[in-house]
């Protein structure tokens, strides 16, 4: 049975600084007018965070969206644990909770909303479980860093930074809602 | 947790936690149009009753389907052992199909214990004997937990045939290691034998006055009278049980209003409890047998999904 990993604290992790907090601030707000561009308007949006840090990242991405347009845009969690693919290479990890907002996601426009995006599995993942939920007109992908590397046919649709990578580095993402301290890190 | 589930003994506070994180999550499922979780897909859950039960059969099955495994139920009745083979050949004709886990129910005190040292699947003990029943203890303090917040601190009465009952035995277990403080009320002909020596190492009272334990109660555990393991004698009548040590209507006043009455179940109403206390709107019984598939759920999910540990 695991125990999840312990929470970082507020040290900084070691490696080279990739985006401050301002940076991921200029990204998230650049998003929201992507997503408000490509929807026109913010009518029939549903946000919806990949825990662990997607979740206040759609929570942010709403707040800004309120901002520029004035309308509540529904934000939830979709926690994908039990659709991985890779359940069986790794001891159990727990379920995170999944929140779906009370108009559900039949109709709507879903946007999918995690901190990086790497092979893709977690993405696909994230498709099988909102297919178990309902049935939304349209999915899209937003991410704050894509570091390449697709093992899927699968692409975002909202990138806050392209970030090359060797599959050897560790690309680390820390949002002060979770993590008492902001940036992304590359070691 | 190891690979099987054959006693509280397997399970940490640590463990239970996870388990119930788990199982709250899988509470959510069962409010979906979808209750389904793509997490089993290809496992096979053999459930494999040689006694009666209801609702541990039938939510141990919907857990294992609404988690994608293949489950598949034998019934001590019905199979080759009414025919008089014995348990090893059966449990091991069942093992060469290629079964991951084995949810088994037996008389025998000890027969999971037993079962999962012949076969490589996990086994997860469903009840034995009058030894352990795991899963109804997990349910049942993750049901109070739910009720109660935490269990730390928190006064449980469990009342009723302690002799007979594995419930109790798995229940005391696990609610003193998640920090409850438990007496357990039974008439002297149905406190097992050695309690005093377990009680006073595993931190939890003993009592014969129900009328003197419920007032101070947080939670009260209602145990089945469990006629068909009786060669009677343990009490005069059944009506004498019900007044020295029933769940009456008038001991519901000794309740406060807000106290859970858990009752695993099957009741004997009139019996054990009054219709008045498992109807009451204090009574979870109804949210035990929800809450029995979603931790069900979490048990095999932790059980299996993993890598394999050996």
């Amino acid at each position: 049975m695991t125990v999840q990993p312990a929470q970082p604290g507020a040290q900084p992790p070691e490696g080279r600084v990739v985006l401050d907090a301002r940076d991921i601030a200029r990204a998230l707000t650049r998003i929201a007018h992507e997503i408000l561009e490509r929807n026109k308007g913010a009518g029939e949006l549903v946000l919806l965070g990949i825990p662990s840090r997607g979740v206040p990242l759609a929570r942010r991405i709403a707040s800004r969206i309120r901002d520029v347009e004035g309308v509540e845009v529904p934000v939830g969690a979709l926690d994908v644990t039990m659709y991985r693919d890779d359940l069986r290479r790794h001891p159990a990890r727990s379920p995170q909770p999944t929140d779906v907002p009370p108009g559900g996601v039949d109709g709507r426009t879903v946007v999918l909303v995690d901190d990086v995006l790497y092979s893709g599995r977690t993405v696909r993942s994230a498709l099988d479980a909102l297919n178990d939920l309902g049935r939304p007109d349209v999915v899209r992908l937003a991410v704050l860093v894509d570091r390449g590397h697709r093992e899927l046919p699968i692409r975002a649709d909202h990138v806050g930074k392209n970030l090359p990578s060797a599959r050897t580095e560790r690309v680390m993402v820390r949002l002060d809602e979770l993590d008492d301290v902001e940036g992304v890190w590359i070691s | 947790m190891r690979k099987h589930l054959l006693s509280i003994d397997d399970v940490s506070a640590d463990d239970a936690a996870t388990l119930f994180a788990t199982a709250a999550e899988m509470h959510d499922v069962q409010r979906r149009q979808v209750k389904k979780l793509p997490a089993l897909r290809g496992r096979t859950v053999i459930n494999l009753f040689f006694e009666d039960s209801t609702r541990t059969r039938s939510s141990f099955e919907i857990a294992g389907k609404w988690l994608s495994a293949d489950t598949i139920n034998i019934t001590g009745k019905g199979s080759s052992a009414s025919k008089g083979e014995s348990l090893r050949d059966t449990v091991l004709t069942i093992a060469a199909m290629g079964v991951d886990a084995l949810v088994m129910r037996h008389p025998a005190s000890g027969a999971a214990l037993q079962v999962s040292q012949w076969v490589d699947a996990a086994v997860l003990n469903a009840g034995d004997g009058t030894h352990e029943h795991p899963s109804q203890a997990l349910l049942d303090a993750y049901t109070l937990q739910q009720r109660l917040g935490s269990l730390e601190g928190r006064h449980v009465a469990v009342v009723g045939d302690l002799t007979h009952s594995r419930v109790f035995r798995s229940n005391v277990k696990l609610l003193t290691k998640l920090g409850a403080q438990v007496t357990v009320v039974a008439p002297p002909t149905l406190m097992p034998s050695g309690v005093g020596a377990w009680s006073a190492a595993a931190g939890f009272a003993t009592s014969y006055d129900l009328d003197e334990v419920l007032p101070k109660a947080d939670a009260v555990m209602m145990l089945r009278v469990q006629r068909e393991r009786m060669s009677g004698g343990y009490f005069p009548s059944a009506r004498e049980y019900t007044v020295g040590y029933g769940l009456t209507r008038d001991r519901l006043r000794l309740l406060g209003p807000d106290v859970p009455i858990c009752h695993p179940g099957p009741m004997n109403r009139g019996l054990e409890i009054a219709a008045d206390a498992a109807d009451a709107a204090q009574s979870v019984v109804l949210d035990q047998v929800s809450a029995g598939v979603a931790v069900r759920m979490a048990i095999l999910y932790h059980l299996l999904a993993g890598e394999e540990t050996d």
